[in-house]
C-alpha cells in the first residue's frame, strides 16, 4: 500500500537514514558534541576574516572539529563511490543558477536560523527541541512552495 | 581539541556522508522529487536518522557520565526568536531552489558530483553575507 509513495523503493532511503543517525550518535558517544553541519561555514570564515562576528569564541573553539566533520562527510561520499556506488560518480542536471542562488540563500538562511536540515532537523528534533520543530515546519513549507513554483514556471530541472 | 576526538568526528562524519550518498540525497533531483510530492523517500531518511539519534541522545547520557573521549555531553539548546522563522523560511526557499542542503553538498562532492561545488561556494558566500548582516 506504500509503494505508490516510493516509486524508487524504500530500503536505500531507510538504510541511509539509519547510517546518518549512526554517524551523529557515534560523534555524541565519543565526544559529546552535537553535530550540525551549517555552522561549519561561519566557523570556517574565522580562518580568513577579521570581522569580529567570525572571531567569536564559539567559532574559534569549534572550527577544528567542524572542519573534520565536513571532511568526514566528503570522505563518506567518496567511500560510497568506491563501494556501493560502483565507481559511478553522482551527477545532477539541475541548472547552475539554481545551485548558485539556492546555495547562497540556504547558506544565509541556515546561519540566521541557527541550523539547517541536520542541526535543526536531525539533532534538534532528536533532542526534542520546539524551536527546531518550528524551524523544520517552516523550511519544509517554503521549500515545497518554492519547488512547486519553479516547476510550474517550466524550469526542468 | 585532541587528535582522537577529531578522528572520532571524522569517522562519524564519514558514516553520515556514506548514508547521505546511499540514500541518494546527494542528487538534487531526488530532493526536488520529494518537495514536488513525487517520491516520499526523504521522510524515511529523516525518520531513520532521527529514530537512531533520538535513542542515542536519550540513552547514552543515562548510561554514561561522560563521553568516551570528552568531558561532557553537550546540550546545545536552541533558542527561539524571529530569526529562527525568518532564517528557516529563507533556507527553505534556497533548499527548494537548489535541491541541496549543507550536508549533501560535502558528501556529494566526495562522491564526484562536481556541480555541487557551485552550491558549496554559494553557501560559504551566504554565510559571509550573514556575518556582515548581523555586524551592520
Amino acid at each position: 500500500m506504500f509503494e505508490q509513495f516510493f516509486p524508487n523503493g524504500m530500503l536505500h532511503y531507510l538504510a541511509g537514514g539509519l547510517l546518518i543517525g549512526a554517524g551523529v550518535s557515534f560523534i555524541f558517544l565519543m565526544t559529546g558534541l552535537v553535530s550540525g553541519t551549517s555552522t561549519f561555514f561561519s566557523s570556517a570564515w574565522s580562518y580568513f576574516s577579521t570581522l569580529p562576528f567570525f572571531r567569536q569564541k564559539s567559532f574559534l573553539e569549534s572550527r577544528q572539529w567542524r572542519l573534520a566533520f565536513a571532511l568526514g562527510l566528503a570522505l563518506g561520499g567518496f567511500a560510497f563511490l568506491l563501494t556501493l556506488g560502483n565507481g559511478q560518480a553522482a551527477s545532477t542536471g539541475v541548472q547552475w543558477w539554481r545551485l548558485l542562488a539556492g546555495g547562497a540563500l540556504a547558506g544565509f538562511g541556515a546561519r540566521m536560523a541557527g541550523g539547517c536540515t541536520s542541526g535543526h532537523g536531525i539533532c534538534g528534533l532528536s533532542s526534542l527541541q520546539l524551536p527546531s520543530l518550528a524551524a523544520v515546519i517552516t523550511f519544509l513549507t517554503t521549500a515545497i512552495i518554492t519547488a512547486h513554483a519553479v516547476q510550474l514556471a517550466g524550469v526542468l530541472p | 581539541m585532541r587528535t582522537a576526538q577529531l578522528l572520532a568526528v571524522l569517522i562519524g562524519g564519514a558514516l553520515f556522508g556514506f548514508g547521505l550518498a546511499w540514500s541518494t540525497m546527494i542528487q538534487p533531483e531526488v530532493v526536488l522529487d520529494f518537495l514536488q510530492f513525487e517520491d516520499s523517500g526523504l521522510l524515511l531518511v529523516l525518520g531513520g536518522a532521527v529514530l537512531v539519534t533520538l535513542c542515542a541522545y536519550l540513552l547514552i547520557p543515562k548510561l554514561m557520565n561522560k563521553p568516551l573521549l570528552g568531558k561532557e555531553f553537550h546540550k546545545h539548546p536552541n533558542t527561539f526568536s524571529k530569526n529562527t522563522i525568518v532564517g528557516s523560511a529563507l533556507f527553505g526557499v534556497g533548499w527548494g531552489l537548489a535541491g541541496v542542503c549543507p550536508g549533501p553538498v560535502f558528501a556529494g562532492i566526495g562522491a564526484g558530483n562536481w556541480m555541487l561545488l557551485i552550491s558549496g561556494a554559494a553557501m560559504f558566500l551566504g554565510a559571509y553575507a550573514h556575518g556582515r548582516y548581523v555586524s551592520r
